[in-house]
């Protein structure tokens, strides 16, 4: 079976696998879309230029922590959230605020999180997020009870369009645009 | 604990009637207004930020009398989060008590009663704004949708690899089961009235005419091979292949393959 080297062609098997893949596809993936061998460098052009290609058009390829994939450009949004309106759902803040510890301060226990949020962990909260795969335990520290430490996912970066957790808004700017201080 | 705080309660227990100004909540809206805050730290939160209290030099007896009357309205209402409201009464308590309390020259770097209080209230208040911003950020399933368009979904079949060690199992297999198999017609084989009519047909296509008797070996065969053999030539008489011919009654019967000439 010989598979064309053409450049174009290339590309549209990408384009066809990107398309119609549920999840972004890591480069690994891609590369066994060919029976040939493929060199990451080059996937990672023809990535570019296919990214190049759709410019103009509705759909856009952005790099996610789990890999490529298409969406919909933002200034959409507001015009497809009309076909699901129901799905508008909003997480209470106690799952937002555990997530937002979980994510800074991971790996942590509940204890670390009810220290800092000053109330007890709803076991609600910590299966929501379970439930949603933004969370899940990454392992036990080593003291009496050895609780379970939770981390984020990769598909919790993926959800919120993160490459890695170093791309989340930094948390110093709040402390300090609310309160300037040295303790 | 508790004394302390039945102490207060008597204190500040006009509280009920007399909000301060800025306090005053509807009855009917307290209930939901309170379930509103996430915990001590938030509810401290606000009262700071509501009253413009610098969080660095918090007077304590403004802020304590202020977050009592909140607890006490949340103990009325049997508010299931009273617990951990409690315990920041008693920590609340506790920080005045020690700054009412004159410090001994000598240990003057004493950290302050409040620092850690403090530092809990920043670093809930970071996360807090860490949460808001998390929620605002655009999320798949919400402002992000991602393509997902339809494939006629073809698997890919692939002939299987067989290697000589498959091919030798398989063969095992098929002897096992055979002789399984063969264990439950017993002696079938061997007397097979279809073998015996092969026997049978051959002899007489080398020797052309036999006698009857002679297509049995009265010596050699055992009763139930006679009686096989016999079956057969039965048989093969049936399906017109053999001609069998007698002279007279009690003469030889001469057996014959039944060649339609």
């Amino acid at each position: 079976m010989s598979e064309t080297n053409n450049i174009t062609e290339l590309k549209n098997v990408l384009e066809a696998a990107l398309l119609t893949s549920h999840e972004p596809l890591s480069l690994e993936d891609m590369t066994r879309l060919f029976a040939d061998r493929m060199e990451r460098t080059t996937l990672r052009m023809l990535l570019d230029e296919l990214k190049q290609d759709w410019s103009a058009r509705t759909m856009e390829l952005v790099q996610v922590a789990s890999g490529y994939r298409f969406q919909a450009r933002v200034e959409y949004a507001t015009h497809l959230a009309r076909l699901n309106p129901d799905k508008q759902v909003k997480y209470s803040r106690a799952v937002m605020e555990t997530l937002a510890i979980i994510a800074y301060r991971q790996p942590v226990t509940r204890g670390d999180i009810e220290e800092i949020r000053g109330v007890a962990v709803n076991p609600n909260v910590m299966r929501q997020l379970q439930e949603r795969d933004w969370v899940d335990v990454v392992g036990q520290r080593e003291v009496p009870g050895r609780p379970s430490l939770y981390a984020t996912t990769k598909h919790f970066l993926d959800d919120l369009n993160l490459r890695s957790l170093a791309e989340l808004p930094p948390m110093e700017d709040f402390a300090q645009q609310e309160i300037p201080l040295d303790l | 604990m508790q004394t302390q705080l039945t102490l207060d309660a008597r204190i500040h227990g006009e509280a009920f009637t007399e909000l301060p100004h800025d306090l005053y909540i509807p009855p009917d809206a307290l209930e939901v207004y309170l379930e509103a805050f996430e915990g001590p730290l938030d509810l401290l939160l606000y009262l700071i930020r509501k009253h413009n209290l610098d969080i660095l030099d918090i007077p304590m007896a403004d802020l304590t009398r202020q977050y009592m009357v909140y607890v006490e309205k949340m103990h009325a209402i049997k508010l299931e989060l009273a617990g951990d409201y409690l315990l920041m009464s008693a920590m609340l308590i506790e920080i005045k008590s020690r700054m009412l309390l004159p410090k001994p020259a000598e240990i003057e770097s004493e950290d302050d009663p409040r620092a850690e209080l403090v530092r809990r209230l920043m670093e809930y208040e970071a996360i807090k704004l860490a949460a808001q911003r998390l929620d605002e950020m655009p999320k798949v399933g919400k402002a992000i949708s991602v393509a997902s368009a339809y494939y006629q979904h073809i698997s890919e079949v692939k002939p299987p690899e067989v290697s000589l060690d498959d091919l030798a199992e398989a063969w095992r297999n098929v002897l096992k089961r055979a002789s399984n198999f063969q264990h439950h017609k017993v002696g079938k084989a061997e007397l097979s009235v279809r073998e015996h009519m092969s026997i049978i047909l051959r002899r007489l296509k080398t020797d052309h005419m036999l006698e009857f008797s002679q297509l049995f070996d009265v010596v050699q065969d055992g009763i139930p091979k006679l009686v096989v053999c016999f079956l057969a030539i039965l048989e093969l008489a049936r399906e017109g292949l053999l001609r069998m011919t007698q002279q007279a009654p009690f003469s030889p019967i001469y057996v014959q393959i039944n060649s339609h000439e």
